[in-house]
């Protein structure tokens, strides 16, 4: 059994006109002691997705489908058992999340609270813990006494990536973790994560628009596009031979230093971003697609194979073209 | 810790910046008896009339920090501050017209963004501030397509929780630019967002700065950003500039060890990718002699051994802010970089 499936996962924020199908049908399997890495471009669900699987969302939010945890859905748990799974079995690190700090604790007392609730560690034990962390993160234990407001904003986001990894769980859902970070820390956080989901067969589930990293760090890429996945494959495969044109388009939008080509020309997707209110009919990446074929304005396209292990939606895959 | 005589030009004179920062030094007091945290620590920096600079570093080394003091938001502990040639005044009169010609993005959107304003307000809002006289629902809905949010009356009544993390930070980015500032402060503006709207973004700022002669200085701890749009960078090492230079020279020839570090582990970058160790870099324990000496992978392999002791005992002077390209290194300076 995976460690996580979802299944036909639907998120709506609102209703009736002014309804934002945010989230149109998600299907992922993540396995124990694996990594699933999730890109697509701003706005098109990725957080919602994320938010969704610990039943994170506001009110205004209608969910359909299923999101099992070890076999138990998520969708349909008790509160009494919900709570015992964020406490446990998955944490999640959000995005922004420098903002979720609470300003008048000190970051230790934050970064122990988790442990000592559950009785699960002495006072003694959980300062231990909370330094050991801090340095994991490449901070110094000292920090521990700081504030929030006393932090950096990378400095911050760590505290948030140490929170998560407190209490030693089975899945970690972290929505751009180290958009905040420079290299450094990032490759050192990433090798950290990596050692983690090795030794204690941790799951992860990784959402970031850095495509690179996800490819290093991650051993599955799902795109997203316009609330869908739209791509899905081995990381590597996916970042550096895309079959979708969007995943395509999304790689070479990268900058590469020392590239003449992309020096003082960053490049973007041309086109709007899909309006999930009054998405396109068919293929809804078809009016910004450079490949795009008539029947594509009309014809919806379902993810399919691509290749071994690997799934695309477009109408040029599995095709003899 | 010495301070260094360089004889240094007045702020804004000679050098003709239209920002242009001189020893500034910002000193958090410690808590209980700890030692004060000296985020930044001596710093020169100019950004001249349409001139993109990027300013890079490790999280924690006091880029934010300079970026708020650069625009007031922070008074300096010492040092000075000019913009135009003229010092900052802290008067809160003199901080608001600064405020319509020099513009600040703040990291992290949520933190800047309140929650109980609609998007619209929050890009009208620096307009109602300075009195803007024409037609402020064209200036808003221009301001928000041009940063990517399309069609920008769709978002004009949503608030921020209603909106994505990168939606948010163009949001902020639309507020900033509203006003057409001559000068733009911008820390981490695309860090949480992707490839293709990044790429818009910087090309917005590109081009700005081509028509209408933007200056930016851009906080970021991305370098393909700084290879993307910026003329120059500096790059920042506990609370100092201790490489400066033009981007082709800086990125695709670095010559500080760190600077070489943060090069060498991007995933893109040939051989093997040098990941610092040591004890994580702590602004109220900044080490005597070159601050980067114990974490630096030249000094620790035995290739700048004729200068050892300079890197543990000899203090580097704060490098000049202006175009050429300079290196706060003995090694570097001995020749050793080759
Ligand atoms: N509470 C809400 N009410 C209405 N719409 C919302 C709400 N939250 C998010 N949305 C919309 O849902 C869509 C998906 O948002 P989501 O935050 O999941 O995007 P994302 O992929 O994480 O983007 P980013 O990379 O910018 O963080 C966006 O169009 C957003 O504007
Ligand atoms: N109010 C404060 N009191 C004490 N120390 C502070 C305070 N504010 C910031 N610092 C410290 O000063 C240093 C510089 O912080 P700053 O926010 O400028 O870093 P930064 O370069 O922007 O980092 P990041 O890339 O993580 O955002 C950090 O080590 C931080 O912990
Ligand atoms: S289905 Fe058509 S429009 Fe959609 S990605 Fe493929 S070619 Fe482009
Ligand atoms: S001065 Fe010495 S310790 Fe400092 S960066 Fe140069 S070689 Fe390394
Ligand atoms: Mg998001
Ligand atoms: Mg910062």
């Amino acid at each position: 059994m995976s460690l996580l499936e979802v299944r036909d996962l639907r998120v709506t924020y609102g209703s009736g006109a002014a309804a934002v199908p945010a989230v149109r049908g998600v299907d992922l399997t993540l396995e124990a002691g694996t990594k699933l890495g999730v890109a697509g471009e701003s706005g098109c669900g990725k957080s919602t997705l994320a938010l969704a699987l610990l039943r994170l969302l506001p009110a205004s939010a209608r969910l359909e489908g299923e999101v099992l945890l070890d076999g138990e859905d998520v969708l349909a748990m008790s509160w009494g058992r919900l709570r015992a799974v964020r406490w446990a079995g998955a944490s999640i690190v959000f995005q922004g999340a420098m903002h979720s700090l609470n300003a008048v604790h000190r970051i230790g007392d934050q970064i122990a609270e988790p442990l000592l609730v559950h009785g699960r560690a002495t006072p003694a034990a959980a300062r231990a813990r909370v330094g050991e962390l801090l340095e994991h993160v490449g901070l110094p234990a000292a920090r521990a006494a700081a504030y929030p407001h006393e932090l950096s904003g990378g400095q911050r986001q760590r505290v948030m990536i140490a929170m998560a990894l407190a209490c030693d769980p089975r899945l970690i859902v972290a929505d751009e973790p180290t958009t905040a970070l420079d290299v450094m820390i990032q490759a050192q956080i990433l090798r950290l994560i990596e050692g983690l989901v090795a030794e204690q067969s941790i799951s992860l589930l990784m959402i970031s628009h850095d495509l690179a990293v996800l490819a290093d760090t991650c051993d599955r890429l799902a795109v997203m596009y316009a609330g869908r996945v739209v791509e899905e494959g081995p990381a590597r495969e996916v970042y550096e031979a895309a079959a979708h044109p969007y995943g395509r388009a999304l790689s070479s939008a990268f900058p590469r230093i020392g590239d003449p080509a992309s020096r003082r020309a960053p490049r973007g997707l041309p086109g709007d971003p899909p309006d999930p209110a009054a998405l396109p009919g068919g293929c809804t990446f078809h009016p910004r697609c450079p490949v795009a074929l008539d029947a594509c304005g009309e014809l919806d396209q379902e993810l399919r194979e691509a290749g071994a292990g690997r799934r695309a939606a477009c109408v040029h895959v599995g095709s003899a073209s | 810790m010495r301070t260094d005589t360089t004889a240094r030009t007045e702020p804004g004179t000679a050098t003709g910046a239209l920002l242009s920062a001189r020893d500034l030094r910002v000193v958090f007091p410690g808590r209980r008896g700890a030692p004060p945290a000296r985020a930044v620590d001596g710093v020169d920096l100019d950004v001249g009339a349409g001139e993109i600079v990027a300013l890079v570093g490790e999280s924690g080394c006091g880029k934010t920090t300079l970026a708020r003091s650069l625009l007031g938001l922070v008074r300096p502990t010492s040092g000075t501050v000019a913009f135009d040639g003229k010092p900052l005044a802290y008067s809160s009169g003199a901080l608001r017209s600064y405020r319509k010609r020099a513009q600040l993005v703040l990291q992290d959107p949520s933190g800047s963004l309140n929650p109980r304003h609609t998007v619209y307000d929050a890009v009208a809002e620096g307009l109602r501030i300075h009195g803007y006289a024409g037609d402020e629902r064209a200036a808003v809905a221009e301001a928000l397509a041009r940063a990517g949010l399309r069609p920008p009356e769709r978002f004009f009544l949503r608030y921020p929780h209603e909106l994505s993390g990168g939606q948010r930070q163009r949001v902020v980015i639309a507020g900033a630019l509203v006003l057409e500032p001559e000068l733009i402060v911008a820390d981490e503006p695309v860090a949480s967002l992707d490839a293709s709207v990044r790429g818009e973004i910087l090309a917005l700022l590109l081009r700005l700065r081509d028509e209408l002669g933007l200056s930016a200085l851009v906080v970021t701890h991305d370098l393909g950003l700084a290879w993307n749009i910026a003329d120059r960078v500096a790059v920042m090492y506990l609370g100092r500039v201790v490489e400066t230079g033009p981007v082709e020279s800086v990125l695709t020839n670095p010559r500080h060890p760190y600077t070489r570090a943060l090069l060498s582990v991007l995933p893109e970058s040939e051989g093997a990718p040098v990941v610092l160790t040591g004890e994580p870099p702590d602004p109220s324990r900044i080490p005597s002699g070159c601050r980067f000496h114990a974490r630096c992978q030249v000094l620790a392999s035995g290739a700048a051994e004729a200068v050892a002791d300079r890197c543990r005992g000899e203090d580097l002077p704060v490098l000049p802010g202006g175009g050429a390209g300079a290196v706060a290194c003995h090694w570097v300076k001995g020749g050793g970089a080759g």
